[in-house]
């Protein structure tokens, strides 16, 4: 059967491969001179859900475990940050760390329900969870229901740096995603996700080799669900916005078509996949509901013509880990 | 006749009991329809919300344009709705049966966006009113509380589906192939039975269902085309309590959580929105299989 996130067929390799370090290098180059070509507030975007996409990307690329429910991290940190940051006065970085604080709670609590089932049923119950936040969301006072938490300000990052400034935010945001871009990359070809790798692909041998793969995949889980939490965190002092759309079902599966289109379990896919997606998004965004229908076929395009997604056929093509 | 429960007259307790059995009835034809379809496809099929609505959609469009009544959009919705089913399977499922489960739902999930996001472009997210049948107007007293006919025959409709459904799965010929190709479609397929074709009239026959759902409840909720969005997923918590390993089980649950759901209004109404997902956290804990599922 074939899996979801097959490895590609490549030799075994050194912890950093050559391939993976000069397209690292490519990505930062490219960001940091974007800006002077792109309009930040888009790049800023793209950051954002490339990180989301790159938490997501944890779960389902390393762990096998897909997620249909991390609008619930992304959006409740992304409201336990603006409120932070708008009633309490917090810090904009202690504002995000507060948010994906309470994201890696819920993710304790959503994690020890959901792997308690495996496969299609995970799925559904993360949904499920996801949803029952949601309506959390709509009556819970502080979220501000229908408005959400508006005019959150950016502040001054640690007193010093005035985020109001656009450039400012900018490079903020990216260093905030290279750090946890690199994060994940450690712990994906660290000897813990060496084991969430064998949990994918074979769970039983796993369990007989001696692992307990239910504490790893619900660590694997708190990880993805704090990352996502940043992701949201950030987003809402960028956009200095808080609301029901992110922590809709249709957020969650937003990030599920960023992973897909890029690659699933590739390390560089959920990047190129959100930038794809947001500026599709972007460039629609006049067509009103067509947006969705289009997001619908390329759901069902790349189910159909190529799971590996732009990366992974990339990587495939070339015979590299990408 | 009137009387108070824990503070609560009888009229408000029986009420939201009645509206708990109404959900509960398309829970249950819905996740009916779900375990019918993971049963022989292997797919959970996201889209399923997308066809209940379709199935509104259908009677609504059959009445304004056609002047054709309910009680044949009753018959027809389910069968143009079923038909555009086998031409998604033909189309597109049938590749992904040898791939993981996980594409399945993807898939399902990007047409249901097609499907929605199409509606919605040209009925906008407002609902639609459909009027009740004439036949159904008016309701009965039953002396502890007022039962208006229309919601009276949708339980009793989704009541005889349901166990219809059942019968032919369980007790037929037909349903015997059926659930011998489930447990091992090669041998079935070699004793000179056609898998693929009852693969493809089973998923044709599940969204029947859900679109048959659908016209029955397009006189009780208005037609729009988001009714469906949020409502599969509360079906996909019932299927997991419930477990999709038995047509018996999904029945019961839809039913049983349907009326929770009302009871928990009457009670505690802030609550009604998430007591489902509640319970379905709280029997994952003690019972991860689900209440009538086979432990894997």
């Amino acid at each position: 059967m074939e899996r979801v996130a097959e490895p590609i067929a490549t030799s075994e390799r050194a912890p950093a491969s050559w391939s993976e370090l000069v397209a690292f290098a490519v990505m930062t180059l490219a960001f940091v001179v974007a800006p002077a070509f792109v309009y930040p507030v888009f790049l800023m975007k793209a950051l954002c859900f490339a990180l989301f996409a790159c938490a997501f990307n944890l779960l389902i690329g390393y762990v096998g475990l897909l997620s249909f429910g991390h609008a619930l991290f992304f959006g409740w940190a992304s409201y336990v940050s603006a409120y932070a940051a708008k009633v309490w006065g917090l810090d904009p970085a202690l504002a995000i760390l507060s948010g994906s604080a309470v994201a890696a709670g819920l993710g304790l609590v959503a994690g020890a329900v959901a792997i308690r089932r495996q496969g299609i049923y995970f799925a559904m119950i993360t949904l499920a969870l996801a949803q029952m936040m949601y309506f959390f969301a709509v009556q819970a006072p502080f979220t501000g229901g229908e408005d959400g938490i508006q005019a959150v300000p950016r502040g001054r990052l640690l007193g010093i740096f005035d985020l109001s400034h656009q450039m400012t935010m900018y490079f903020f945001v990216l260093a905030v995603f290279l750090a946890c871009f690199l994060l994940i990359y450690r712990v994906i070809h660290s000897p813990f996700g060496e084991v969430l790798k064998a949990i994918r692909e074979n769970e039983p041998r796993a369990i007989s080799l001696g692992y307990k793969t239910d504490r790893y995949k619900l660590v694997a889980f708190v990880l993805s669900a704090a990352l996502a939490g940043v992701a949201g965190g950030t987003k809402s002092i960028v956009f200095q916005l808080a609301s029901l759309t992110d922590v809709h079902w249709g957020m969650s599966g937003e990030v599920v078509l960023m992973t897909l289109v890029g690659g699933l379990g590739t390390v560089f896919g959920p990047v190129v996949g959100a930038i794809t997606i947001i500026a599709m998004e972007n460039y629609l965004a006049q067509t009103g509901q067509w947006v969705t229908v289009i997001q619908g076929v390329v759901f069902v395009v790349v189910v159909l013509l190529f799971r590996r997604g732009i990366i992974g056929e990339l990587a495939n093509a070339l015979k590299i880990p990408l | 006749m009137m009387f108070e429960i824990f503070g609560i007259s009888s009229q408000a307790l029986f009420g939201q009991l009645l509206l708990g059995l109404i959900n509960g009835s398309f829970y249950a034809l819905l996740s009916l329809g779900l375990a019918v379809i993971f049963g022989m496809l292997n797919i959970i099929n996201f889209s399923h919300g997308a066809q209940y609505m379709m199935g509104a959609f259908a009677a609504y469009l059959l009445l304004q344009y056609l002047g054709i009544s309910y009680w044949w959009s009753l018959l027809i919705a389910p069968i143009a709705v079923g038909f555009t089913g086998i031409v998604i399977e033909r189309l597109f499922l049938r590749w992904l049966y040898k791939l993981d489960h996980l594409y399945g739902l993807l898939l399902t999930f990007g047409i249901a966006l097609i499907i929605q996001g199409v509606f919605r472009n040209y009925y906008g997210s407002s609902g639609l009113p459909y009027r009740v049948p004439d036949q159904l107007q008016g309701g009965q007293n039953l002396g502890f509380m007022f039962l208006p006919n229309y919601r009276g025959w949708v339980i009793a409709v989704s009541l005889v589906v349901c166990f219809a459904t059942w019968f032919i799965i369980e007790r037929t010929r037909l349903g015997s192939y059926l659930r011998a190709a489930t447990e091992n479609p090669a041998l079935v397929r070699a004793f000179g039975i056609n898998v693929p074709r009852m693969i493809t009239l089973t998923y044709g026959l599940g969204v029947a269902l859900a679109a048959l759902a659908g016209v029955m409840a397009a006189p009780i909720y208005n037609v729009s085309p988001l009714m469906g969005a949020d409502l599969i997923i509360v079906v996909f918590a019932v299927v997991v309590i419930g477990g999709m390993g038995s047509i018996m089980g999904a029945i019961l649950t839809g039913f049983g959580l349907g009326v929770v759901e009302g009871l928990t209004k009457v009670f505690f109404s802030q609550a009604s929105d998430t007591v489902i997902f509640v319970i379905m956290a709280i029997v994952l804990l003690i019972r991860p299989a689900g209440l009538f599922g086979r432990s894997t």
